[in-house]
């Protein structure tokens, strides 16, 4: 039925670039009146600059926008509000010292000298009622919730006029009541005959709320359908990528890793597997290469094989114990996670992003206060330490904002290699800076791991992406830490460096590291991973040995459904 | 096409331009200061002359530096804060607490030998200053509460114990002046030589220098350029910045505090009311101008105090000594707004 009814939007070829990233490729969306339309896609697929490209603040490098049957130029966000164009970002624009009413009042267009507040009031009660979005038009912004101020920013765009609504992950601040609210609203909005776009990566919830859903990958509509023909199979096939199960390579020498394979021949692998047979791992060894699994041909039973060798090679050192944590807003955000990591191990972390993977990198690394339960390392309970204990107990970490956390962007390699050392004696004598030996461990670094820098006197924030990850890398690793937590550490890294990050935590990895790798791509986890936990909503969802499960399974676990377990 | 030009970020700045821009804008700053004389009826290149004159004597040059070594103080104190985004309005009154700490011990304390009266009166004007920066340091470093408000409020109490004192108990008797008899000339620093410049100079000279190797050599400096750049980075490393902010807002308080033992111990060995006289705030422009560079405020705080004795000499040829004010605030207008052009280049648009 709603074929028979014109788009009252439609995007044609759009395409924009920044600098050689490539934001949006040949897109096409159409979207109807009386639709809920969710774009989905993965953090840097595309849908924000979609979104802003419509709503005037980026202009597209190419393509057409036609709205109500008329091709349009949109040359800023002033233009697409008259237009009937509006967005609630992600980060409320709202101006916390005003009434709720002098904030929608701002926008509206209808200025008058004089200020008529019952009128302003009055409005917005009515437009409140109509779509149940309920409150206070005399309340002050700041003393509202984050769930009312997103009403606050949607009753905005209403008196506005919009006819095309988008909102940039709308739930993510919301509580799942909150959301459900939300979406309650967005459907009456629709039923009204205004369009809603919704930008998301909770597949579950746009199943659950949309009409037609439009995923995105790297930049292109990768597919678009019904929400009734939606499931999550196709979705996360489009999200993720096609699904080919890839080489567990974690162990093999790839071909774009010469140099780090070269180094270390792959005869020493089974020696040290030799070295430390436990008695207990045999059997458990011995159910992977059983004859259950012949079929998965020859490249699968070496997996399994690696598989053997790593479980052999490390005791579990690096347990978590129903632990619980709270983000910054105070909301729970983990949820009686248990797991253990063994000392040689890469453990993987699955799941969208989002749900819980910083606040569990934080807690790890000692950065967010354990509300309930135990985090151990070796045996030490490490709940209550301090940052600083923690970097003694060689706890490295790769920060998901390497940037502005991992690194001080405005001082030098130098400078930024004693970061956590600083107080060592090798760079501190009597509270005096060991100039020298910073410089020599600086000219090491750059010469081990291959950076590239302008000077060590430069700040590294003029260094490329991915010769700070490889500078952070450098200086986590460096003092052979016993556990390494790294958050999505190639993500927006060049192939090559990307590769000299994954051959760098391997290493490790076979040095005797717990490695806690937390990533979005699966692919990326399936080729470094022995196990891989999921998250989702702050829950982990479950534990699945690498050559013993595929994408699918994850995906569902990634989307909230619990596997019982085999 | 005015439309077609745009500023654009530099991305290295060469050392004599970083050099050069401000001398140019402070010589701007004369400039405009200029047309303002002129237009309340002063001829501008006498009341110029006239300050040149002043001086570029000797005794001009000594009065200068005894002008400037409180300005220099309160200056290194400011920007010592400012090195960990920490804004201490508060000099004055540190300043302030600082010497009536000094001249009470002076005065009413202990007799002892004199060398040893003397580093109690360095130690204690340090702590009358930490005294008064902790006040508004531990708000800061516990609950995050603006600094900025806080220590410019609690000048405003210190000015006012100060003047409580000096109109009262401390008063020097059978003195119409509001100010405390002078100390024992035992206690005093010695000038110098025949210089007629107070060898306090040095111990000044010398805590900029620590305070330079402080900043470029040690760890805890280390540590407040971390905090000062990115304190999410100095969390990740394990860095408290709960603590560092409140030792270094004591410690601004503290050097702030020397200004008032410098004064006692000196230059003028007694304490008048309202003797920090804007000191602080000045020592803020002080603190921009140079950069945050301890060893350059003590060339700016000298300027200060030269444009202060110049503007008194001023007076006799009838131009109100609020001229250097008025020179001082136009003087940090016009860096301020010449450091974008350190910033920013302008450039005309590619497309």
């Amino acid at each position: 039925m709603k074929k028979e009814i014109d788009p009252v939007l439609q995007m044609r070829h759009i395409t924009k670039t920044f600098g050689s990233v490539t934001a949006n490729r040949d897109v096409d969306l159409s979207v109807y009146p009386g639709e809920i339309h969710a774009l989905l896609g993965e953090n840097g697929a595309g849908k924000s600059t979609l979104m802003n490209i419509l709503t005037g603040i980026y202009r597209p490098d190419g393509g057409e926008i036609w709205y109500k049957g008329q091709k349009r130029d949109i040359h800023s966000p002033k233009d697409a509000v008259a237009l009937g164009i509006g967005m609630v970002h992600q980060h409320f624009r709202l101006i916390p010292t005003l009434t709720v009413a002098e904030n929608v009042y701002l926008y509206s267009g209808k200025k008058s000298f004089f200020l008529n507040r019952d009128k302003m009031e009055k409005e917005i009660r009515e437009c409140s009622e109509q779509y149940n979005l309920q409150v206070a038009p005399e309340a002050y912004v700041w003393q509202l919730s984050v769930g009312e101020q997103q009403r606050v920013e949607i009753i905005k765009l209403l008196n506005q006029g919009a006819e095309v609504l988008i909102l940039d992950e709308p739930s993510a601040v919301l509580t799942p009541q909150e959301a459900q609210s939300m979406f309650d609203t967005l459907r009456k909005m629709a039923d009204s005959g205004k369009a809603v776009i919704v930008i998301s990566h909770k597949m579950n919830e746009v199943m659950k709320n949309a009409d037609r859903i439009t995923v995105l990958k790297n930049g292109r509509v990768e597919d678009t359908m019904p929400a009734s023909e939606a499931d999550v199979e196709r979705l996360t096939r489009g999200i993720v990528g096609v699904r080919t199960l890839p080489e567990h390579d974690k162990e093999q020498p790839s071909p774009e890793e010469p140099a780090q394979a070269g180094q270390q021949p792959s005869p020493e692998e089974p020696a040290q597997a030799g070295q430390q047979p436990s008695p207990e791992e045999p059997a458990q060894a011995g159910q992977q290469i059983s004859p259950e699994e012949p079929a998965q041909g020859a490249q699968q039973t070496s997996t399994a094989m690696e598989e053997e060798k790593k479980h052999m090679c490390g005791e579990e050192i690096f347990f978590m114990e129903g632990v619980s944590a709270q983000n910054d807003r105070g909301l729970p955000a983990l949820k009686k996670i248990s797991l253990s990591v063994r000392a040689g191990e890469i453990f993987g972390i699955a799941g969208v992003a989002g749900n819980g993977q910083r606040e569990l990198s934080e807690v790890i690394a000692g950065l967010r206060p354990v509300t309930e339960g135990r985090v151990l390392l070796a045996g030490k309970d490490l709940s209550k330490a301090t940052v600083k204990q923690h970097i003694l107990e060689g706890i490295a970490f790769i920060p998901e904002d390497r940037l502005q956390t991992g690194l001080v962007p405005e001082l030098t390699f130098t400078e930024n290699i004693i970061l956590k050392s600083y107080e060592t004696d090798r760079y501190s004598r009597r509270g005096i800076l060991q100039k020298q030996n910073m410089r020599s461990d600086a000219e090491e670094y750059a010469g081990r791991f291959d950076i590239r820098h302008g000077g060590l006197d430069l700040p590294v924030g003029l260094m490329s992406g991915g010769n700070q990850q490889k500078l952070l890398f450098a200086r986590e690793v460096s003092g052979d830490p016993r556990l390494i937590t790294a958050t999505y550490p190639v993500r927006g890294l060049d192939i090559g460096a990307a590769e000299s990050i994954r051959g760098i935590l391997r290493e490790q990895s076979r040095k005797g590291a717990a490695v806690i790798f937390i990533s979005e791509e699966l692919e990326e986890i399936f080729a470094m991973c022995d196990r891989v936990g999921v998250l989702c909503d702050g829950e982990l969802m479950g534990i699945r040995t690498i050559g013993e499960t595929d994408f699918q399974e994850i995906g569902r676990m990634m989307s909230g459904e619990r596997e019982e377990t085999k | 096409m005015i439309r077609n030009l745009r500023f654009r970020k530099r991305t290295s700045v060469s050392i004599s331009r970083r050099i050069l821009t401000p001398i140019i804008f402070v010589l701007l700053a004369f400039v405009f200061c200029g047309f303002l004389l002129a237009a309340v009826g002063s001829d501008p290149f006498a009341v110029y002359a006239r300050m040149m004159k002043t001086v570029c004597s000797y005794s001009g040059l000594t009065r200068s530096i005894e002008a400037g070594i409180p300005l220099m103080l309160t200056g290194l104190a400011v920007s010592f804060g400012y090195r960990m985004n920490l804004n201490n309005i508060g000099a004055d009154g540190q300043y302030a607490l600082g010497s009536l700490f000094c001249i009470g011990f002076a005065l009413y304390g202990p007799v002892m030998p004199a060398p040893l009266k003397i580093l109690c009166m360095f130690l204690v004007s340090m702590l009358g200053g930490a005294l008064a920066a902790l006040i508004a340091a531990f708000p800061k470093a516990k609950w995050g509460v603006n600094e900025t408000i806080l220590t410019m409020m609690l000048n405003y109490i210190f000015l006012y114990v100060m003047d409580f004192l000096m109109y009262g108990p401390w008063k020097e008797r059978n003195q119409m002046v509001a100010q405390t008899r002078a100390i024992r000339e035992k206690y005093w620093l010695p000038d110098l030589g025949d210089s007629g410049i107070n060898s306090v100079l040095l111990i000044v000279i010398a805590i900029a220098i620590l305070l330079y190797f402080f900043h470029t050599r040690t760890t805890w400096g280390y540590e407040m350029e971390v905090i000062r750049q990115s304190p999410r980075a100095a969390q990740y490393a394990g860095m408290s910045v709960a603590k560092a902010t409140l030792l270094v807002l004591c410690a601004s308080g503290a050097i702030a505090g020397l200004a008032g033992f410098a004064q006692v111990a000196g230059i003028i060995h007694r304490v008048q009311a309202n003797l920090p006289n804007g000191a602080g705030y000045t020592g803020i422009v002080i603190a921009f101008l140079a950069g945050l560079n301890p060893i350059v405020v003590l060339l700016v705080g000298f300027l200060f105090g030269a444009l202060q004795i110049s503007a008194v000499a001023v007076q006799l040829i009838g131009v109100p000594s609020q001229v250097a004010a008025m020179i001082q605030g136009t003087i940090m207008l016009f860096v301020v707004a010449g450091e974008f052009f350190n910033r920013y280049e302008l450039v005309g648009r590619k497309k």
